[in-house]
């Protein structure tokens, strides 16, 4: 998990955040989910020299972060934190690509830069605008409209689960790390001593999970939970969705930086 | 090992959407059909609790680094292949939202990887037949074996999809040589760990791997099927890397000879021309181009120095370059001099846009403050 020190705080955070009731919270979940798809395919379209044309797309993740009160500091630490890989396997570009490919003025900028540059670009695009997501919107509500949408029950049943109990277990998973930190004096975890606690945490949630089932089968579970309230798909859930797939559609064909560009300066527009 | 969405092509990454959620749908359909055992409620806690093990870092042996469980192994062994899956593709759907490890798009690749691949063919096709009714010592050995046949498969995968992505073509034989050996390691350290908890586990509470499938899945099955998916998602990438830019083609089609309507400016071309060359493997290209898709918006201009400069150029970056297919600018377009005048225009424009979009946000905070 790339840099993330507490992956139960950060799960934490986010859950609070989608609690809030702003424009963007109110929003169907799915109109939410299928703008922010189709955001992730148009974002990864251009060409792998363009970086100019993928700016326009920041609006998307500006405006929903404005509306929503998403707090942006935050998710500027969290897409930061999440930056090494990336940057990694990027930084290479410029090294290995050195045809020049844009000149201003006495500089020359190679076009390991520029895809350099896109590839950066098109991370803090996405990442942004996938946290902002979870933050403005409950992750029950997330997998009920996976499920409207068309996945498996069983799938966002699965997810739902997983996401109820990742709290439960995240602590449990801390309390084992404190008594051991507490013994061990600042060493490391060894392999030998980390099958040793696993198992026993493997344990400890084979027989939660047994108890949860008798507990669920007991009140009769049988198969789905009952949706709280389902959202009704409203007007502003229509806006939000085609006004987003129009911009994008048009963002994706029109050259917007060029147009303005070629407005101010008088230049080939 | 999470691909990023920054790092893959949307052909590449639909290819492996479709084929990692047509098993993930086979695997949906045979966890309803199960009749025993707890269902979702066990894969659902078990998928927390491989989330918690990544709290619990151990110290890699003999490095200096330490780890976590990716845990695909631990879970086939423990609820066999179809529930395996599932579990895992959750905790990967999770980790792709909330921690932005890899991303939306580069969900399918990773699900492949990291579930698919060490699942539905290490577990098979390494685990089984090595353990059989072995003891415990076969078993152990099996596991490590498995574990580090999945991840070295997983990175091969990575190098593969990376490299049909084309955004950062590291050649296939370079990236292999970085990332095979260091994931040799990073297997055989997950092995350690998974026979480890494996034992424990097992002198605790022998019952529930006895309960654990045993032979009942029929591993040549699932085989086939994943050479199926493997070759499919290999033919689906390559052929859709060929046309690598889906929207730029229909684009260019729709607007048919009437390419003119982009106006044949010098700059037309702001993109490299390689971007529109992204990724195809060279040669069979030509033909299978629509007429006049990119023809007319390449400048005559800068043509010149094609030729001879495009060559000598490539041929140096062969030589010293660590990338060499890399060099895509080179290959049709070489630098392009009539865009040096333009691109002042075009910063312009980013700039402009970038205030654009400051300034929507800051009506909008604005409006807010005071509504």
């Amino acid at each position: 998990m790339g840099g993330t020190a507490d992956p139960f705080l950060e799960l934490a955070t986010l859950d609070a955040l989608a609690g809030g009731r702003s424009a963007i919270h109110r929003l169907e979940p799915r109109a939410k989910v299928v703008t922010v798809a189709a955001f992730a395919v148009l974002v990864a379209s251009f060409g792998r020299y363009d970086v100019a044309r993928l700016l326009p797309f920041a609006l998307f993740p500006a405006v929903l972060v404005t509306l929503s009160d998403t707090p942006a500091r935050y998710l500027l630490k969290r897409v930061l934190a999440a930056l090494p890989f990336v940057l990694f396997v990027g930084i290479l570009n410029p090294f290995l690509d050195r045809a020049p490919a844009l000149a201003v003025g006495g500089l020359t900028l190679s076009g390991g830069w520029l895809s350099f540059a896109s590839i950066l670009l098109r991370f803090a695009l996405t990442v942004s605008t996938a946290l902002t997501l979870m933050a403005t919107t409950r992750f029950d509500e997330v997998c009920l409209a996976l499920e409207r949408l068309g996945l498996p029950r069983v799938f966002t049943l699965q997810l739902s689960f997983l996401y109820r109990y990742a709290f439960v277990l995240f602590a449990e998973a801390q309390r084992m790390l404190q008594a051991y930190r507490l013994r061990a004096f600042g060493r490391r975890i060894s392999l030998g001593q980390f099958g040793a606690m696993a198992a026993q945490l493997l344990l400890r949630t084979w027989d939660r999970a047994v108890r949860i089932h008798r507990a669920m089968v007991a009140r009769g579970f049988t198969g789905r939970f009952q949706p709280p309230a389902a959202r009704a798909w409203g007007l502003s859930d229509t806006l939000f969705t085609a006004g987003w797939l129009a911009a994008f559609a048009t963002l994706r064909w029109v050259d917007l930086p060029r147009l303005l560009g070629g407005l101010a300066w008088g230049g080939p527009g | 090992m999470h691909m990023a969405d920054a790092l893959v092509s949307p052909a590449v990454g639909g290819a492996f959407w479709v084929v990692s959620g047509t098993a993930l749908a086979a695997s949906c359909r045979s966890a309803r059909r199960s009749p025993d055992g707890l269902g979702v409620p066990l894969t659902g806690v078990l998928g927390a609790f491989i989330f918690a093990l990544q709290m619990l870092n151990f110290a890699i042996p003999g490095t200096g680094s330490s780890g976590h469980l990716v845990g695909s192994l631990l879970l086939g062994i423990l609820l066999g292949p179809h529930a395996a899956f599932l579990t895992i593709t959750s905790v990967l759907v999770v980790q792709s939202l909330f921690f932005a490890d890899g991303g939306l798009l580069a969900l399918g690749c990773n699900i492949f990887n990291m579930g698919f691949l060490p699942i539905f063919v290490a577990y098979p096709c390494l685990y089984r037949p090595l353990a059989g009714a072995g003891g415990p010592g076969r078993r152990t050995a099996a596991t490590l074996a498995a574990a580090a046949g999945g991840m070295l498969l997983g990175a091969l995968a990575v190098a593969l999809e990376t490299r049909l992505s084309g955004l950062s073509a590291l050649p296939l034989r370079t990236f292999l040589l970085a990332l095979l050996p260091i994931h040799l390691v990073i297997g055989l350290a997950e092995g350690a760990a998974t026979a480890g908890i494996l034992r424990f586990f097992r002198r605790a509470r022998p019952e529930l791997l006895e309960r654990a499938p045993g032979g009942r899945t029929s591993w040549r099955a699932v085989t086939l099927v994943g050479m199926l998916a493997v070759f499919t998602g290999g033919c689906l990438s390559w052929g859709a890397s060929r046309y690598p830019d889906g929207l730029e083609w229909a684009v260019a089609r729709v607007a048919g000879a009437g390419a003119p309507a982009r106006p044949a400016k010098a700059d037309v071309p702001a993109r490299p021309a390689g971007a529109d060359v992204q990724a195809r493997p060279a040669g069979a290209e030509v033909p299978a181009r629509p007429a006049g898709a990119d023809v007319p918006a390449r400048p005559a201009g800068p043509g010149a120095p094609e030729g001879a400069l495009h060559q000598r150029l490539e041929a140096v970056q062969r030589t010293t370059a660590l990338l060499p297919d890399y060099a895509l600018p080179g290959r049709d377009g070489t630098p392009e001099p009539s865009r040096a005048g333009t691109s002042l225009s075009g910063l312009v424009g980013g700039a402009l846009t970038l205030l654009l979009v400051a300034g929507v946000a800051l009506a909008l905070k604005f409006r807010r403050r005071t509504a």
